[in-house]
């Protein structure tokens, strides 16, 4: 993207309250994360028969957990699976569909209808379906959780980079450096790729939303981060056999999810409408 | 237009067949030998050379895979090695109550979405228009688990109105059945109403800038005939096909509603399986679900036709 583009995108995005909401309240999130050790009023896997199932309180904020642990420092602590299961899933789908779309969009023919045949055929297993399959043979366990999203979602990469390379390869820009003798290899990478990052990004952003959704479903199944270590899905998952007991264990987790992906989602939607050259 | 068709009908088969190879690839993911993996823990030395000799393990992938497609085309799945019954049957035993879910969640989402878009288009920049738009952001960012377990503390913990778990067949009692579907029917259409509110509402807001709806309403026809004859008609083409892929977010979305509303359908199956390790079992019903999920799509393709009279030209 050029400078005078990104600046346009941003003084676009600034006429959008809710994508900037959406942008605060994601960094405010990505704070959490960092600093949970210094704001988290307790260990997260500390327990203490002592408080099991008890009511949020002043001495525990959100109440605690069937062990006794302290929910609050549990869902701060929950923020870094969340996040890190949302970006590098999203950085390995972008790592495997990017190079593959440019591929078949540049270089097209015999090479572009395998690579799109075998996209068709991950697109045709639902996404989750195939994440499941994927880290049911992986293993449980956050990393390949991660690694089952990112080469699930990959395909959709692969897809959007390919259509946005057909689209450019044709531009007089791209015909000029042609001309005067680039070699293949830069005109995809130098003055191809700069020109796709838009909508890639826009597209990473809501995959954020989407893998962070996922992470906690896997989790949610007991795919994904596995006990004691805190999960927003796997406290779900734990928090649904004491519903009637303690209500609390299933709010605030579910909250967190909500509010991330909310935000992620906002942040998207206002990042397209920003990029989006129609709106230019 | 019948050539188009049976293009498009030929276009699934190679589709189907790399599905079948990507499903097939699974296993090689499998870290060491997975006859010693499926022997358990004991890993007596008969039953893995049972094991190998069975899955054909001992032979090239290639050889291994063209067993396996063989019996897939004759409708063998395999075995599950915890219950020793055909994966097929396992899969149509479970069949009908995911069928059903999934039903009641498309309806749920037609109801809620398609009236929601438009009534979002017609009334846009209206208070109508912005509280659809907040429904199509909760509906996408509310984990449908979450949405269930509020809704089972709500109806039944504290109101007592609806089952909070369970499956009742409708053979038995039917409105014990649909008690019993209520909830989940709704969590898991909710995330697809957003979708659909979503598409309704853009396909709506294209159509009606179009020339043949000025001319209706140039005619003096009132406006609910211009919305729902002239308007929807031509907006339901777009719906239908990005409708269809939705069917993916259900067949996901099952998984996870059956998981909190202990539903023994197709999201149950699966996860038994994953858990006890039946990756004959788990491949059967990823291979079933993307079969499903493509002729699903190649049906919308189909209802195309219907709904568009220009494309039967």
């Amino acid at each position: 993207m050029s400078q005078s583009l990104s600046y346009t995108a941003w003084l676009r995005l600034q006429r959008r309250p809710s994508a900037l909401i959406g942008l605060a309240v994601v960094i405010a999130f990505i704070l959490m994360a960092i600093f949970a050790p210094y704001i988290s009023p307790q260990d997260p896997i500390a327990t203490s028969w002592g408080a099991i199932r008890k009511a949020p309180s002043a001495a525990h904020w959100f109440g605690t957990d069937e062990i006794g642990r302290d929910v609050l420092s549990r869902v701060i602590w929950g923020t870094q699976a969340s996040l890190m299961a949302g970006v590098i899933s999203v950085s390995i789908s972008l790592l495997i569909g990017v190079p593959i779309g440019l591929l078949a969009g540049f270089v097209g023919g015999a090479v572009d209808a395998i690579i799109s045949r075998i996209t068709d055929a991950f697109l045709a297993c639902p996404f989750l379906i195939l994440a499941i399959a994927l880290a049911a043979f992986l293993g449980p366990s956050l990393t390949n959780a991660m690694v089952a999203i990112g080469i699930s979602a990959a395909p959709i990469f692969v897809r959007l980079t390919r259509g946005q390379v057909i689209q450019i390869k044709v531009e007089d820009y791209v015909e000029a450096a042609r001309s005067v003798g680039n070699p293949p290899w830069r005109i995809a990478l130098v003055h191809i790729l700069p020109n796709i990052l838009p909508p890639l990004l826009v597209q990473a952003t809501l995959a954020i939303a989407a893998a962070v959704i996922a992470e906690a479903s896997l989790s949610f199944l007991g795919l994904g981060q596995q006990p004691p270590a805190p999960s927003w899905g796997s406290m779900l998952n734990t928090a649904k056999n004491y519903i009637e007991q303690a209500p609390w264990m299933a709010i605030w987790p579910g909250i967190s999810i909500f509010l991330l992906v909310l935000s992620f989602n906002l942040f998207g939607d206002g990042l397209r409408d920003a990029l989006d050259p129609r709106q230019r | 237009m019948t050539s188009y068709l049976v293009k498009r009908l030929l276009s699934v088969l190679p589709t189907l067949l790399l599905v079948s190879m990507l499903i097939f690839g699974l296993q090689q993911l499998l870290p060491g030998d997975p006859a010693k993996i499926l022997a358990g823990e004991e890993q007596d030395p008969n039953v893995v050379a049972y094991l190998t000799a069975k899955l054909h393990l001992d032979e090239p992938l290639p050889v291994r895979y063209g067993y396996w497609i063989a019996g897939v085309v004759q409708g063998d799945l395999g075995e599950s090695v915890r219950t020793q019954l055909p994966v097929l049957s396992l899969i149509l035993q479970k069949l009908p109550v995911t069928a059903e879910l999934a039903f009641l969640a498309m309806c749920v989402a037609i109801v809620i979405g398609i009236p929601a878009g438009i009534a979002s288009a017609v009334g846009r920049g209206t208070v109508w228009d912005y509280a659809a738009n907040v429904f199509a952001l909760w509906g996408l960012s509310t984990p449908n688990f979450w949405l269930g377990i509020l809704m089972i503390m709500l109806f039944s913990v504290h109101l007592g109105w609806l089952p909070a778990s369970g499956f009742v067949s409708p053979k038995e009692d039917l409105l014990g059945n649909l008690a019993s579907m209520a909830m989940p029917a709704f969590v898991l259409g909710n995330a697809i109403a957003a979708v659909l509110m979503r598409h309704t509402r853009s396909a709506m807001l294209q159509v009606m800038q179009s020339d043949y709806v000025r001319t209706a309403r140039a005619k003096g026809l009132d406006e609910r005939t211009v919305i729902l004859k002239h308007a929807l008609r031509n907006a339901l083409t777009p719906i239908i096909t990005l409708g269809a892929l939705e069917f993916g977010t259900l067949l996901s979305g099952a998984v996870l509603t059956e998981q909190v509303f202990t539903i023994p359908g197709f999201g149950k199956l699966i996860l038994d399986a994953v858990f006890n390790r039946d990756y004959a079992v788990v491949q059967g019903v990823v291979l079933f679900t993307a079969t499903t999920y493509i002729m699903l799509n190649l049906m919308a393709d189909m209802a195309y036709f219907w709904v568009n009279p220009r494309l039967r030209k």
